[in-house]
């Protein structure tokens, strides 16, 4: 049950995009179209996925132990760009199909907040493991959804005819803006 | 290019957040009062220039492969030691900004600064750099929190000019995106004016 509102709650009441302000760079820079957005997300939710549980195993059993929790930021940026590089090493030995289709994207996402936020956030909410894990796949989807609807918006607004001083970023932020009022609706939901 | 250029540039040619549209997300995320944007500017700044400085010093002995991975270990620790003395002296804006501090490191103005300027010019310079483009992001955070203060709760820096309530909306998150992108909107038109 905990499980579930942790879903619930990751997905819908607090998304990452319009509640918490993380991965914002992605979510404005990739989402001119809902094919590279969908190719985004699921590298997303693959990496973040993995790196929560490589996360927790080094803030419990490596920085605890040590007495070093200081060096948390150091340690998790470089373990996660150096999780990315590995995924992307493996993905091409194991899976080409779905390394052609994620390829381009692995890169790109060390440097997505989200990835580091959400590390540090299920240390300081002090999760167990599996807690951990469905916090930062919940966490990864919401990403997803909220990248996947907006490219679909973006993909509308192309063809109108926006004033010029609003075309590119400042159209997108505003959309952004009535997107999260939509979302705030589903506050008090858990 | 004279001193005082670089410091103007990285305020108005190059601002990181309404020019560059780098690091959008403690731009968003923690604009909620002009203080809270201008402490966050602040943070940053200070990485910012340590972290030009160093790298600037140490960019002859570090080979071109692995030149990334080393720019990212400098900046964080420097984040660290912004976070810990955060931590120690300004308690509360330490609870406010929370996970955005350690977040610095991932900020794509200090790499870009990084590998764009410092990696390519003298100390001096690369320090006036760090000024400008903190000074540039600090202004403009500060800018965006005012906004959002003066709508939001009708006061500015905390002090409160409007009795009650204000439009509770631009302190929440859809506030932020709003404010961002008209506060863009104006700058546009204000650039697009000068030509």
């Amino acid at each position: 049950m905990e499980l579930i509102l942790i879903i619930i709650s990751t997905i819908f009441v607090n998304n990452v995009v319009f509640a918490q302000f993380l991965g914002i760079c992605p979510f404005l820079g990739v989402s001119s179209r809902v094919s590279t957005s969908m190719g985004m997300s699921a590298a997303v939710i693959f990496v973040i996925t993995i790196s929560s549980m490589v996360a927790y195993m080094l803030q419990y059993y490596v920085l605890v132990p040590l007495g070093i929790e200081y060096m948390q930021t150091i340690v998790f940026i470089l373990v996660i760009a150096a999780l990315v590089q590995m995924v992307e090493i493996v993905l091409k030995k194991v899976s080409p199909v779905l390394y052609q289709a994620l390829g381009i994207f692995l890169p790109l996402i060390t440097t997505n907040c989200a990835v580091l936020g959400v590390a540090i956030l299920l240390i300081q909410k002090q999760y167990s493991l599996l807690e951990s894990v469905v916090f930062a796949f919940g966490t990864a989807v919401s990403f997803a959804l909220a990248l996947v609807i907006f490219a679909g918006i973006r993909e509308r607004l192309e063809i109108e005819d926006v004033p010029r001083a609003f075309r590119g970023t400042p159209i997108a932020l505003v959309t952004a803006g009535i997107l999260a009022m939509a979302f705030m609706g589903f506050s008090g939901l858990v | 290019m004279n001193k005082l250029g670089i410091i103007i540039s990285g305020i108005v040619k190059n601002n990181p957040t309404f020019v560059l549209l780098l690091g959008m997300c403690p731009t968003l995320g923690t604009t909620t009062s002009a203080v809270n944007g201008a402490g966050m500017g602040a943070a940053t700044m200070a990485v910012l220039i340590m972290s030009n400085i160093v790298i600037s010093l140490v960019k002859s002995i570090i080979p071109s492969k692995v030149r990334i991975p080393a720019y990212i270990v400098i900046i964080a620790a420097f984040v660290t030691i912004v976070e810990l003395c955060m931590k120690a002296w300004l308690p509360d804006l330490y609870a406010t900004l929370g996970v955005f501090i350690p977040l610095i490191v991932v900020n794509c103005i200090i790499l870009g600064r990084a590998e764009g300027f410092a990696a390519k010019n003298g100390v001096v310079d690369s320090a006036l750099d760090g000024v400008g483009i903190g000074l540039g992001f600090t202004l403009s955070l500060t800018l965006v929190g005012a906004v959002r203060e003066v709508l939001g709760s009708g006061s500015v820096f905390g002090w409160r000019f409007i009795e009650g309530d204000g439009m509770l909306i631009f302190v929440l998150a859809p506030g932020a995106f709003l404010v961002l992108g008209y506060i863009m909107v104006m700058f546009n038109k204000l650039v697009a004016k000068t030509k």
